[in-house]
Formats: C-alpha cells, sequence, structure tokens
C-alpha cells in the first residue's frame, strides 16, 4: 500500500464504520457524562460492545479491565472511549501482519477459502491488483468449479487484473485443477499462484473433506504448499465466525484471515474475538468491490475508527 | 467448540427442572443465562432486551411459583415467547394477484440471492406448476447474470435473455413484456448485492420497486449475521419496503439469531429459509420447530416428515416387524443405513430429535460422520448373501475378504459386527421396556467406538 493512498484508506474505512461509531459513539456519550464509574454503567457499556458484535466473552474482560483502572473515578465519554480504544488496538496488534510473498517460493501458493458469500473470488481479484502493483506475475486459479459462473466471475478478475486464469470444465475437480494450476505456473515461472475454492459451510463433513483433499494433492507437488490458506470471513457475520475459524483451522492450515465487507454497518467486532481466541494474522479488509478496495489491516486505527476517534494520530 | 443455543439454554432449565420450587432469584439467574445464550447466538440486543423483560413478567408470578414442576414452566413460557417472536404460524408466498407476478429479490452481497431466486423459481414450478421468468438485475458483480441464467437452466424455467449494457431499470421492463407476451405467471428479480448505506444503489432499488410494483420483496439474509441484521434489516424495510425475509445457510451450525431480529424488527415474516446448495433445499419456516430446535426440545414435526418423504413405508413395517420378532439381520441394516442417508445422515437426523442433546454430544466425540455410513455400506455388500442372513458363517478367511474386497480392515468388519450386535441387544431391551424414553438414557457404551 502506498503512503498517498494511506489517508485516503483511513477516511474510508473510518466512513465505512461511521454509521455504527455514531451509535456506539451516542451510545456511550449517554453513558458517561463526567460522572462516577459504577456497576450500572459498566454494564451499559459492556452492551454497547456487544452490540458492536464483539461477543460475550471478549466485551466482560474488556469492560473488566476498564473496571480495574477506572472503577468509581470520575470519567468523561471520551476517556472511555479512548481507553477502551486502547485496550482493542493492544489486543489486535499480534494479528495486524501483511501478506508476505517469499521470493524463494515461486510461485507462492495461496488457497482461498471460506464460507459461501463472503467474497473469496472479490478478494482474490483485489489481491491480484495489489500484487501486481508491486511489479509481482500472479496467476489465478478458479477452483470453484461447483457454483454456476463462479468460473467466469474469476475470468473476469483475471482480465481486469491482467492476470492468466487457470480454468476447467464447471464440476471438475478442484484438487485436480489445483494440481495443475501449480504446474503451469511454474512452467511459466509465476510469483504467486492464488486458487479459488467453492464456499463451503464449516459443518458440511463432505464439503470440508474435499477442501482438505485439495491441501493433500498440493502437498504431494511439494510439502511445503499450499505456502498460505487465507480464510476470507464477512464482516457481518456474527459470533458464527469464531466456528468457522475454529473448523476451517482444524482441517486445513490456516495462516491468515481476511476480513470483508467492512464498508457497511458491520463493525466486525467479531475480530476482537477472533484475534483473543486464535491470534490468526489478520492479512487485509475489504471496503469496497472495486479493484483497490483492499486495504492493510491497522489496529490502532481500526479501534479508533471503531471507536469514531479521529484526533488521536499523534499517539 | 462453545455452546449452542440449545445446549446452553438446556443446561440453565437442567438446572431449574431440579429444583422443587423456584424463587424469584432462581428464576433472575436463569434469565441472565437466557440473556448471554441469546446474545452469543447474535440475536441483536434490543431484541434479546424486549425478550427477557416479556420472559420476566411472566415467569416471576404465581404462576411459576405455584406449579408443580416451575422448571418446566419456564421452559414453557420462554418457548411460546420464542415462537411469539418469531411470528407464530407459517407463512407462504402469497401470489394471488392476477399474474404476471413479480417477486423481487434485496439483500447484501454474498447473501445468496441468485441462488435464492432459482431456488424459489423451482420450487414454484415444481410444485405450484407455474410458468417461471428468471431475470437478473445485477450488473454490478461479474458473470451474475450468467449465474442466474445457469441456474434458471438447471431449475428447467426460462431466463431473461441477457442484454448488455443495460441497466436495472430497463431489465425489468424488459422482463414484465416478456412475461406478459409470454403468459408468465411469476417474474423473479435478482438484484445487485448492494449494502443499506449505499445511497445510490438503493435509490436504484427503489426506482426498479416504483416501475415494478412487486407482489412480493423479500430481503434475503443470511443466517450467520451477526448484531448487524437488526441494522440491515431496518434500512432494507424503510427505504423498499419488505413483504417477507429468506434466511439462507440455516443448514449451518449458527443459531438463528438473525431470524429472531429481523422479524422483530421488521414485522415481516420469516417466509422461506435456505437448508443447502442444491435447487430444492428451501423449505417454508416453521417458528414453532425452530423455536423448540433452539430451546433443545427436538424438532419432532421436521423428523417426522422428511421420514415420511423418504422411508418406503412397507419397506418400514417390514423392518419393524422383523425387529419385534428379533429377526433382525445384516441385509436389514444395509437397508437402514441407506434410508438414514438418504435422509441427510446421521447428523440431519439428530439434529431434530428431541432430548437426544447427550447422543448428539457422543457421536460429536466418537466423530462419527456420514463417511462412516458409507464405509460400512460397503462392508455389507462385500458379503455374499448368505452372509447377511446368517453372520455367524463369518469366520476370518471370509472376514479377510470382505474387508479387501470393501477396502477396510477386518477391524472396521469386527466393529461394524459388535454394532450390530448392540443393536439387537438395544431392540430387545426396547421391546421389554415398551418404547418407553429408551432414547433418553443415550446411547450404550461402546455402539459408537470405532
Amino acid at each position: 500500500m502506498s503512503d498517498a493512498n494511506s489517508a485516503g484508506w483511513l477516511q474510508r474505512l473510518r466512513a465505512g464504520l461511521s454509521r455504527s461509531s455514531t451509535s456506539l459513539k451516542s451510545n456511550i456519550a449517554t453513558i458517561f457524562t463526567k460522572r462516577k464509574l459504577d456497576f450500572a454503567s459498566l454494564e451499559e457499556l459492556e452492551e454497547v460492545l456487544v452490540a458492536a458484535d464483539l461477543g460475550v466473552e471478549a466485551a466482560t474482560s474488556l469492560i473488566a479491565g476498564l473496571s480495574q483502572s477506572k472503577f468509581g473515578k470520575e470519567v468523561t465519554p471520551q476517556e472511555v472511549r479512548a481507553e477502551l480504544a486502547t485496550q482493542i488496538a493492544a489486543i489486535l496488534a499480534p494479528v495486524a501482519q501483511p501478506l508476505m510473498i517469499d521470493p524463494a517460493h515461486r510461485p507462492e501458493v495461496i488457497l482461498v477459502c471460506g464460507v459461501n458469500g463472503t467474497g473469496k473470488t472479490t478478494t482474490i481479484g483485489k489481491l491480484a491488483q495489489q500484487l501486481k502493483d508491486d511489479g509481482r506475475e500472479v496467476m489465478l486459479a478458479a477452483g470453484d468449479t461447483f457454483r454456476a459462473a463462479a468460473i467466469e466471475q474469476l475470468q473476469i478478475w483475471g482480465r481486469r487484473t491482467d492476470c492468466p486464469v487457470i480454468a476447467k470444465a464447471p464440476g471438475a475437480d478442484s484438487a485436480g485443477l489445483a494440481f495443475d494450476a501449480v504446474q503451469q505456473a511454474r512452467s511459466l515461472n509465476a510469483d504467486v499462484l492464488l486458487i479459488d475454492t467453492a464456499g463451503r459451510l464449516h459443518n458440511k463433513a463432505g464439503l470440508m473433506e474435499e477442501l482438505a483433499k485439495v491441501v493433500r494433492v498440493l502437498r504431494k507437488l511439494d510439502p511445503a504448499m499450499p505456502h498460505q490458506v487465507l480464510l476470507v470471513l464477512d464482516a457481518t457475520t456474527g459470533q458464527n465466525a469464531r466456528a468457522q475459524v475454529e473448523i476451517f483451522s482444524s482441517i486445513v492450515p490456516l495462516t491468515g484471515m481476511a476480513i470483508t465487507k467492512l464498508d457497511g454497518t458491520a463493525r466486525g467486532g467479531v475480530v476482537v474475538a477472533l484475534a483473543k481466541q486464535f491470534g490468526l494474522p489478520v492479512h487485509a479488509l475489504g471496503v469496497g468491490e472495486g479493484v483497490y478496495d483492499l486495504r492493510a489491516f491497522e489496529p490502532a486505527a481500526f479501534a479508533d475508527a471503531l471507536l469514531d476517534l479521529e484526533d488521536r494520530a499523534q499517539r | 467448540m462453545f455452546d449452542t443455543l440449545s445446549s446452553r439454554l438446556g443446561n440453565v432449565f437442567d438446572r431449574l427442572k431440579r429444583r422443587g420450587a423456584l424463587s424469584a432469584a432462581d428464576v433472575e439467574a436463569a434469565l441472565r443465562d437466557i440473556r448471554v445464550a441469546l446474545l452469543e447466538a447474535d440475536v441483536a440486543l434490543p431484541v434479546v432486551k424486549d425478550f427477557i423483560a416479556a420472559i420476566k413478567d411472566r415467569a416471576v408470578g404465581h404462576e411459576v411459583l405455584r406449579s408443580v414442576t416451575p422448571g418446566q414452566m419456564v421452559v414453557k413460557i420462554v418457548n411460546d415467547q420464542l415462537i411469539e417472536l418469531l411470528g407464530g404460524q407459517t407463512v407462504d408466498l402469497t401470489l394471488t394477484a392476477a399474474p404476471p407476478q413479480v417477486v423481487l429479490m434485496v439483500g447484501l452481497q454474498g447473501s445468496g440471492k441468485t441462488t435464492t431466486s432459482a431456488k424459489i423459481a423451482y420450487r414454484l414450478r415444481s410444485r405450484e406448476r407455474k410458468k417461471v421468468l428468471l431475470a437478473s438485475l445485477d450488473v454490478q458483480r461479474p458473470a451474475a447474470q450468467e449465474q442466474l441464467a445457469v441456474l434458471a437452466e438447471q431449475a428447467q424455467v426460462t431466463s431473461l435473455p441477457i442484454v448488455l449494457g443495460q441497466q436495472p431499470v430497463q431489465i425489468a421492463d424488459r422482463a414484465l413484456d416478456t412475461a406478459r407476451r409470454e403468459g408468465v405467471d411469476v417474474v423473479i428479480l435478482d438484484t445487485a448485492g448492494r449494502l443499506h448505506i449505499d445511497d445510490s444503489l438503493m435509490l436504484e432499488l427503489a426506482a426498479v420497486r416504483d416501475r415494478i410494483r412487486p407482489h412480493e420483496t423479500l430481503l434475503v439474509a443470511d443466517a450467520l449475521t451477526g448484531q448487524d441484521a437488526v441494522t440491515l434489516a431496518r434500512a432494507f424495510h424503510e427505504r423498499i419496503g419488505l413483504t417477507g425475509i429468506v434466511l439462507t445457510r440455516m443448514d449451518g451450525d449458527a443459531r438463528g439469531g438473525a431470524a429472531l431480529s429481523m422479524r422483530a424488527v421488521t414485522g415481516q415474516p420469516i417466509k422461506l429459509v435456505g437448508m443447502g446448495e442444491k435447487l430444492e433445499a428451501l423449505e417454508p419456516f416453521h417458528p414453532d420447530r425452530v423455536a423448540s430446535r433452539i430451546l433443545g426440545m427436538g424438532d419432532v414435526v421436521s423428523l417426522v416428515e422428511k421420514v415420511a418423504e423418504t422411508v418406503d413405508k412397507e419397506e418400514a413395517e417390514k423392518l419393524a416387524a422383523k425387529m419385534n420378532k428379533g429377526q433382525f439381520d445384516l441385509d436389514d441394516l444395509a437397508t437402514q443405513l441407506q434410508q438414514m442417508r438418504k435422509m441427510g445422515g446421521m447428523s440431519g437426523l439428530l439434529g431434530m430429535l428431541p432430548g437426544i442433546g447427550k447422543i448428539k454430544q457422543q457421536i460429536a466425540d466418537a466423530k462419527l460422520d456420514d463417511r462412516v455410513i458409507t464405509r460400512q455400506l460397503a462392508i455389507l455388500s462385500s458379503m455374499t448373501r448368505q452372509e447377511r442372513r446368517n453372520p455367524q458363517l463369518l469366520h476370518a478367511s471370509r472376514k479377510r475378504r470382505i474387508a479387501k474386497g470393501s477396502g477396510t480392515d477386518v477391524q472396521d468388519l469386527n466393529r461394524l459386527l459388535k454394532q450390530y450386535q448392540q443393536m439387537q441387544t438395544m431392540m430387545k431391551r426396547v421391546k421389554k421396556m415398551g418404547h418407553k424414553n429408551f432414547l433418553s438414557r443415550g446411547l450404550p457404551p461402546g455402539l459408537l467406538q470405532r
């Protein structure tokens, strides 16, 4: 990500989160107009966090921390928000890691998986653009051979980003396709191969087994493959995201996540719960349908945007 | 894994039920747990608050304190309240006006609009013999129109030919013209996924609505949705005006919190639920059944219906007679396994049975998934007919042959045989008990060993 874009993305993210933040802000403002922090206000504050999809557990522990440091003291809404944002940013900091490409791998094989409709194909398109802009040769593999027109969708992204797309007929075996794609990527000397997969609910054993097979087959080519397995998670998702991460990571070796649809009113508060529980790196945030609508995950900005704190850039 | 709502509430109620009399404090404690359970199930906070308040009103009264089994009473109150919140009764699509009738599908990106459009088309064509036209107004997502065209073909309904460069309102016009000309009963308009705060796309949608005046405007929403469900449902309802909601991915393990929230803020019924990736996997929404399922009381009605749909009645009666006589052989076991597979496997069935939370846990622990059924069927079909009728014949060399033939180990075969023996024992026991609550004790130990 270039620096010129940086201010833009923050603005966009903040704009995207502003609805939720506004409600969060006004909620907190009504709770604290410079008065003592008591049990009732703590409980209300906890509910505010829960309503932001942080989940009961994460909300409870945040509030416990707040209670330790501020209980019984006179506090303003601003102080409470700052405190919470700092805590949230601290939880998120370890998982904010950019997608790293190891030039020695050539191709770096990245398998992209997730539940249906989370935005896997779109995220691949955006990632491809980002990697191209960094000067890398990128190849795409249309591994979603199940959903109608999924292959065409990826091919269109391939044309947009000027990346070759490996595809087979609908209904083809996606593990076989992944195998062929790696071989082609090798022969064309590509830097990165992004493999799309069909969306699948994590509680469908049969479909998850298919995904496991893709990994097994790739390992036959090289035990280190796939070098990365990305889970694409919809920010609109509630606490079920925990089940998604847990089960996907038990089937395939997840190495990171991309959080999509953060341009809506969904706050993605569940990311906080996920960071606490799994510590899986978050590589990118999706903030729109455009080819450049992919952002790095910046914990402080994310926490601040969530709590609508704009004037803390000097922090 | 964290608890599901039903097991969570199950714990709450187990505690309640064990007590003879309830104090107000007991109820208070239970309500706290119910509140957390509902929040973890992604029911939106304001909806949870209303729910808890309503329960409290009804529960902390003489009614509960004086009733014989107070815990049971609370369960009933919670259940009734849940059903009420979910909408009371099943509501179908209302397509009674003069044809062509128009169904407008709206929702966020990736909620499943296109798949659901095709499922509804399939349902109307196959069940109600309607002539359906599918048209995609999605000019945003790459290949969205092609996707609908492919699905239309699978559902054996017509789809509007794609004309590149047309805008949504133009496509809608063309769809209606075509429908009038060709005597179509129902036109289903799939739209681009959009955020409820995307002003220009919401205006575009409103323009389409004003132009075609749909008879049904369905919000397609993901059952996995979190607290945002209230915000998006309210926004779509205020700006576009909904007549119903379709909840997709109900076959996932999300706990339906979004259903409660969206129904509560829009006042519109949940009309259909998506239960899988296949075109026929669309079912009516039954508030009472879903409420029971949430509360861990089982969905017996669905189970019975499903069994009736799939099980060959004569076969079942023959089987029952054999069981009663204690002549249950391996052929019968094979039939049973096949039927089980037809009904969506173990997991599908167990989710619907009442009071078997315990068994479900055992199954999960044993990791008994549906592949086991497939493998067992392979073993059974590698036996000769004689061997299936008389398992006593199975000596070492025959066992080796069968294992080889089915690509399994002799241990797998032995386990199957042990399971079969245990089933026979269990059946004898059931016969003695007269079917009385044998499931509530859980499965006999070792039955699920692999």
